[in-house]
């Protein structure tokens, strides 16, 4: 196997006196697409927003690069550079053009001109096949469109890993697949993704592996051949009967 | 009655000349004040206990008390307290920039709460330190959505700065006083200063719609 490129160990995570994820340890290797699934509220995004730091963990550690980046010691902002992320409601910044939205980040952080990221920007575009929207503000965008922006966005810093956040729920069953589409493409290039999704068909095609969360335990780790032919637990029998 | 607008015509160029020093005054106090204001709203949100007690003891003070007292104050106690002799002007921007600043510190704070917090997230994920994502991301939106209000904020200002004029600032009420003192007519003369003051409200109102419009472009 691959490097590790992410290891999670002993996660917990309560807000309150809510126990939301439940001593979670798992790994996440170089080039891998980790899908995510399980129940609303079983804890899949707190799972995810724990991996970059969005949501501190309560115990355990979570480390990049067999970094722990947990330690507070730890510059997160630079770790944040290498680990993307797309959201379910795209948050892209309203008050810049598409193409600004995409360059912000490198300008700012890496300190490139402002002709090298516009260069690097409009190929970014290109490969989610917006170059033409590219003076355009977000808020003339479609939903699908957006959200490839927002990948546009998030690759832009070039991170070794991106991280989805269900990010093909809130888009119209039309535009769904022309997201799926450029997540695909992006698979095969190699770099690491965790996507928390409720698409079981690209979790079933374009996943080397399943995790599958109950109440906030992983209660399922598997290929996703095993786990959409022999689900092991009962709770991700229920899940996928409901599901397909 | 009997108004004659004829025997102060040819004084509405002086009257008309303290029009420059009321429009500095408003502008530098919006100015400084929104500065001022940006910093106290970020005392609020910082989480930081000593710097967000300041900023709320700060808004409730100067909200708490006339605009004339601190006015006042400033003009005739700074000599007394620092040995600097401030110039009226300068007493006027000093009060108006800390007296809006209390106000805009607390519209500047709901407007900055109420950009959606994934705009945050999101930049956060880019690897975007606080500070600049605030700068970059977070306070334009606010202030667009705010825009209204601190336009009504420059109003108020513009408005309140006749005030000024209690402490020798020949600013266009102040000259209007003046014309009528020298030629024992008092209503024309006000009613010049009165009527040059709405011009001045409706053209910044006017001009506070272009620009939202411009700005909604994003939209
Ligand atoms: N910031 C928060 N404060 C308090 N409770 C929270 C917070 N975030 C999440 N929770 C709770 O934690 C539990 C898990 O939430 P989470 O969003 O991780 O679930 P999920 O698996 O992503 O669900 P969904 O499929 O609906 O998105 C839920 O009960 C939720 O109400
Ligand atoms: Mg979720």
């Amino acid at each position: 196997m691959n490097e590790v490129v992410i290891r999670v160990e002993f996660l917990c995570k309560s807000f309150g006196t809510l126990k939301v994820l439940d001593d979670i340890s798992t790994e996440v290797h170089r080039g891998e697409v980790v899908s995510i699934l399980g129940p609303s509220g079983s804890g899949k995004s707190t799972f995810l927003r724990c991996m970059n730091l969005l949501e501190r963990p309560t115990r355990g550690r979570v480390y990049f690069n067999e970094q722990d980046i947990t330690d507070p010691k730890v510059d997160i902002s630079k770790v944040r550079q290498k680990l993307g992320m797309v959201f379910q409601h795209f948050n892209l910044f309203p008050h810049l053009t598409t193409l600004a939205n995409v360059t912000y980040a490198p300008i700012k952080l890496k300190g490139i001109s402002h002709e090298q990221a516009k260069q690097q920007g409009l190929e970014l575009l290109a490969k989610v096949g917006l170059v033409e929207k590219a003076d355009v503000y977000p808020s003339r965008l479609s939903g699908g469109q957006k959200q490839r922006v927002a990948i546009a966005r998030a690759l832009a810093m070039e991170p070794e890993v991106i991280l989805f956040d269900e990010p093909t729920s809130a888009l119209d069953p039309e535009t769904v697949k022309e997201v799926l589409e450029v997540m695909k493409a992006l698979a095969k290039t190699g770099i690491t993704m965790a996507v928390v999704t409720h698409e079981m068909g690209f979790a079933r095609e374009v996943a080397d592996r399943i995790l599958f969360l109950d109440q906030g335990k992983l209660a399922e780790d598997s290929s996703p051949d095993e786990f959409f032919s022999h689900p092991r637990c009962d709770r991700a029998k229920q899940f996928l009967e409901k599901m397909l | 009655m009997n108004l004659d607008f004829a025997r102060i015509l040819p004084d509405i160029p002086f009257i008309l000349s303290g029009v420059p020093q009321t429009l500095l005054f408003t502008f530098s106090s919006v100015f400084f004040g929104l500065l001022l204001g940006m910093l106290l709203s970020l005392f609020k949100i910082s989480g930081i206990k000593p710097l967000y007690w300041f900023a709320v003891a700060y808004t409730s003070v100067f909200r708490g008390t006339p605009l004339l007292l601190q006015l006042s104050l400033v003009y005739f106690a700074t000599p007394q307290l620092t040995g600097y002799d401030i110039s009226a002007l300068q007493a006027g921007v000093l009060t108006f920039s800390l007296n809006s600043a209390a106000y805009m510190s607390e519209t500047i704070r709901a407007g900055i709460q109420a950009v959606d917090k994934g705009q945050t997230e999101a930049a956060l994920t880019l690897g975007v330190p606080y500070p600049q994502l605030m700068w970059d991301i977070v306070l334009p939106q606010a202030l667009k959505n705010i825009l209204p209000a601190l336009v009504n904020e420059t109003i108020s200002l513009l408005k309140d700065s006749s005030l000024v004029s209690t402490i020798g600032v020949v600013e266009i009420l102040r000259s209007a006083q003046i014309v009528g003192a020298n030629k024992y007519i008092y209503f024309e003369p006000l009613i010049i200063a009165g009527l040059i003051y709405y011009i001045l409200v409706m053209g910044l109102t006017y001009t506070a719609s272009i620009l939202e419009k411009r700005l909604r472009r994003s939209e």
